[in-house]
């Protein structure tokens, strides 16, 4: 049977990513892949005649724009369109509209308060400042703090001029953010309840924090670092769904020679030797090849497809301990006609985009509550996002298709394991709130795709259902991610690597994991470096 | 009724055919000027307006272009005579891409010219010409050039569902419309002219009517498009998709001949990449002789396209033959980040002995008022920036 220079294991779009930038160097490359359809968590599915839904993920931000520039996506059929805004709703129906466009933006805001209003600028100038030096660390192998080899150093020493960079007062003032709340940290900035509950539905997004727990104001940097052609913060559409993003990958690694195969679930990482040498897949067949590189979360590569007696001390225990928290769902719903939200402006940019219907940072709290004790929010922050409004290839005319990310969802139910009465239950609870919003929403559905972290976990391969591949917390962040030590995408077995999103710089779809994996792999196998240094740093 | 009586109405901008509309829609109010009609620079943002060329479709205002009628006998002799395309070869319900010199073969404008009846045409540009059309009926006895600027109004309506909406509209026949043809429909107690041409590289058409039934046509045509996202689009976005296509701009790409005062600051056709408008196999046209003389020595210059690394687009910037920006070769004439190819890309005029070699731009940004610069390598691009598949399909595809 053939063998290859390097199998990588699961077509997310990182797998995938990595595959591409191996094969542009000349690598024989297969990608295995466990399901009948590629993608992972960036996929388009049409599971119901005539609607396509981002079943998973559903907007982009962190896409690298180089790596789309590089492997020239927009031939692949990648567009990636700027999101006009948003519709936040407070309990009593009060309404916080925020626009895409800057100046309209602020003249909204200053309606509701004008104190929030240049409040917001000093926020958007720090969160900015923060993004610019933490974007630079995007497309970059993290330092390994212990090591004197010269590479680390130098890369220390990187990290550290770009800190200083910020000046004394601000690198103080990062460090603190760091381990804030997003709460504490709105509250430095805000006064209006409204405005902080939707700036802060970036920090508990995908996250097994409340808004008032440290480390939040973090997540929602990562929320807020990405870009839509330079303008921070802006989040786009991907056209076609987020499928779009793998599939364009996808096409430019197979034009690369890469080999994709779908239907191909890996029981084993083979060992010899200490070395990884392939795989074996469920169905019994044993392909070998150089290297593997796994693309599955921490967990998954080291309990699920490895023997614990494959690994040096120590892997095991630190892979099962890898903090994921379950905390998310997701409702797709096919909709004959466009929602009408309550007593929204009869403004396309904000009546037919996204709304979010969050409450207070004080329902999101109690959300959290109801997580703890292991169960769904009774009143459950809702994003919901219309797409089709906007990209006319996911349904027909005149129809529409809504994306719901709930926030909380545990995987693990306190009163027995998920089922799908529970799933539907909780699917309920969304599509009930919606109504409460919009009246007559329910008479539109025409489908709905209800996915707890159960769902997710199994559908996808999440483990927990958790969408970062791990909780991005500052234990699990930069050179400890995904364990200390082990940050620089090279795995405790010989030839063996890892990148997904359980690796620098985590959640999201950015390519950078991938990518950032192929480098290394590249440089150990003394082969070209393929993949090209990020374009932010003039910024 | 107002009662505000304008001090100087002859200072004011004329409104167009489809103005009343337009006004309604545009959420900012920007506004410039184009042949003295009012022309919008953007309805609500300039880039949200070019993706909605790129992804749904949009409606832009050609009407303050200037359109003339040339009928008669002759009139196809004195066409062909003027501009440096073989004009005997243009078919009735086509339209063909042209360009006009001075004798000097000096690039006066570029438009287009609609075949639309035996002895009739219709010739569009972008700035008044009427001056230099007369001249060229010289010698000629039954031609006559018309300005009918100010009575057909014209919309540009492009981007991929731009099909589907005048499907939606009911003009049957419009799936067999080939690139650059011609079509018309009855529409209302009018006809409805649709070509298949457009300055954005997209999917796309022109609809012209007479301009009392302007605003007949674009509620008809918002109507159906409710759907398709139709929304209008303003001279920021159509800058932006005619650069991505590579298309050029007056005052941008080339000064008009005429009205330029140093002898070197034109531009030939070879110059600006249309060498491939120039037909010589015909006998006589103006500005033949010099051209041909220019082909045998190459055009000193020739407008490329270049993809600039980094993400600063590099306007006004200045290319070089080398790193340390010792040799200048050429000069940028329009440049932006490319939302869709995710590239910083631009039109530059270089030296056409050095566009084949190393190509260097010294590209100049500001970071919150201080200015910057950075030298980024330049690769030539031989083939527009964005030309997608869909847009040169017949039919088109449907949405």
């Amino acid at each position: 049977m053939k063998k290859y220079d390097a199998i990588i294991i699961g077509a997310g779009h990182n797998g995938i990513t990595n595959a591409a930038y191996l094969a542009k160097a000349g690598l024989n490359v297969l990608v295995v892949e466990k399901n009948d359809y590629i993608g992972g968590a960036a996929v388009s599915r049409e599971l119901e005649e005539g609607f396509t839904y981002s079943n998973c993920s559903y907007v982009c931000s962190l896409m690298r724009q180089v790596i789309h520039r590089d492997l020239n996506l927009t031939k692949h059929g990648l567009m990636i369109i700027p999101y006009p805004g948003s519709m936040t709703y407070s309990e009593e129906g009060e309404i916080f509209y925020n626009y895409n466009h800057s100046e309209v933006a602020y003249n909204s805001i200053r309606k509701i308060s004008p104190h929030d209003a240049d409040g917001l600028m000093r926020m958007n100038a720090d969160l900015t400042r923060y993004a610019t030096v933490i974007r630079k660390t995007l497309l970059r192998t993290p330092p390994d703090p212990t090591s004197f080899k010269p590479k680390d150093i130098m890369e220390l020493l990187f990290l550290a001029k770009e800190f200083w960079s910020m000046g004394e007062r601000e690198i103080y003032e990062y460090v603190r953010f760091f381990t804030m709340g997003a709460a504490e940290f709105l509250d430095e900035y805000l006064e209006n309840d409204l405005i902080k509950a939707y700036y802060a539905v970036s920090g508990i997004i995908g996250t097994a924090l409340g808004v008032y727990s440290p480390g939040s104001a973090y997540i929602l940097l990562h929320h807020v670092m990405g870009d839509v052609d330079g303008s921070v913060g802006a989040w786009g559409l991907s056209r076609g769904g987020m499928g779009s993003i793998s599939k364009a990958l996808a096409s430019a690694a197979t034009e690369f020679g890469a080999e994709i195969r779908t239907n191909a679930p890996v029981q084993k990482i083979l060992v010899k030797n200490r070395k990884a040498v392939g795989v074996v897949l469920e169905n019994g067949d044993e392909i070998m090849s150089d290297i593997v590189v796994s693309n599955l979360d921490a967990k998954r590569t080291f309990t699920n497809i490895m023997d614990k007696d494959d690994l040096p001390e120590g892997i095991y225990e630190k892979a099962s301990k890898f903090k994921f928290k379950g905390s998310s769902g997701k409702v797709n719903i096919a909709l004959s006609g466009i929602p009408k939200f309550k007593g929204a402006v009869d403004n396309p940019f904000v009546n037919r985009s996204s709304a979010y219907l969050v409450g207070s940072m004080e329902v999101m709290e109690k959300g959290y509550d109801c997580w703890k004790r292991g169960r769904w929010s009774d009143d459950p922050m809702v994003e919901t996002v219309l797409p089709s409004p906007w990209d006319p290839t996911m349904t027909r005319p005149g129809e529409h298709w809504m994306s719901c990310f709930v926030q909380y969802c545990p995987a693990e139910l306190a009163d027995g394991p998920w089922t799908p009465e529970k799933r539907d239950a909780f699917g309920a609870t969304v599509i009930d709130k919606i109504e409460r919003h919009a009246p007559g929403f329910k008479d539109l559905i025409v489908h709905a795709e209800i996915r707890t972290p159960h769902e997710i976990e199994n559908e996808v391969g999440l483990t927990e259902g958790n969408i970062f591949q791990g909780e991005l917390t500052i234990d699990q962040l930069l050179f400890n991610r995904p364990f200390p030590g082990y940050a620089q995408y090279r795995m405790p077995v010989k030839n063996m690597y890892m990148c997904g999103s359980s690796t620098h710089p985590g959640g999201g779809v950015s390519s950078a994991c991938g990518a950032n994996a192929a480098r290394e792999i590249l440089k150990d196998l003394r082969k070209t470096n393929t993949v090209p240094e990020d374009d932010c740093y003039d910024d | 009724m107002t009662t505000n009586q304008l001090r100087y109405p002859d200072e004011e901008l004329r409104h167009s055919p489809f103005h009343e509309r337009m006004v309604a829609l545009s959420a900012r109010d920007s506004w410039s000027a184009w042949n003295g009609y009012k022309l919008a620079n953007n309805f609500y943002d300039g880039e949200y307006e070019y993706f909605c060329i790129r992804n749904m479709c949009g409606t832009y205002d050609v009407s303050p272009m200037q359109k003339y009628e040339i009928t008669g006998s002759d009139a196809e002799r004195m066409l062909d005579r003027l501009v440096t395309r073989d004009i005997t070869k243009l078919r009735e319900d086509r339209v063909t891409y042209v360009v006009w010199c001075t004798d000097d073969g000096r690039v006066i404008d570029d438009g287009t010219i609609f075949k639309t009846g035996p002895q009739k045409y219709m010739l569009t540009c972008g700035s008044p010409c009427i001056a230099w059309f007369r001249k060229a009926c010289f010698g000629y006895k039954d031609v006559d050039v018309k300005d009918v600027s100010d009575t057909i109004a014209g919309l540009a309506f492009q981007g991929p569902t731009s099909y589907s909406v005048l499907k939606a509209m009911g003009l049957d026949g419009v799936e067999t419309l080939k690139p650059f043809g011609i079509m018309n429909f009855p529409f209302k107690e009018t006809e409805l002219m649709v070509s298949r041409t457009g300055f954005t590289g997209d999917l796309g058409y022109e609809l012209w009517i007479d301009a009392e039934h302007a605003l007949d046509l674009w509620d008809a045509l918002y109507a159906a498009g409710e759907d398709y996202g139709i929304q209008p689009f303003g001279e920021e976005a159509l800058n932006m998709a005619r650069m991505e296509a590579g298309f050029i701009m007056p005052y941008m790409e080339f000064a008009e001949a005429l009205k330029t005062v140093h002898f070197e600051h034109d531009q030939t056709p070879a110059e600006l990449g249309l060498d491939w408008l120039v037909d010589f196999k015909k006998p006589r046209f103006n500005g033949r002789a010099a051209l041909l003389k220019e082909k045998e020595t190459g055009p000193k210059y020739t407008l490329c396209k270049l993809d600039i690394e980094g993400n600063k687009p590099a306007e006004g910037a200045e290319i070089y033959s080398d790193k340390d920006c010792a040799n200048q070769i050429g000069y940028v004439t329009s440049a932006m980040w490319s939302p869709v190819v995710k590239a910083s890309i631009a039109l530059a005029m270089i030296e056409t002995k050095h566009k084949d070699g190393d190509l260097w731009a010294e590209v100049y940004y500001y970071k919150e008022l201080r200015p910057y610069k950075k030298v980024a390598k330049c690769t030539l691009q031989n083939k527009p920036f964005y030309a997608p598949p869909h847009a040169k399909k017949t039919p088109p595809d449907p949405f």
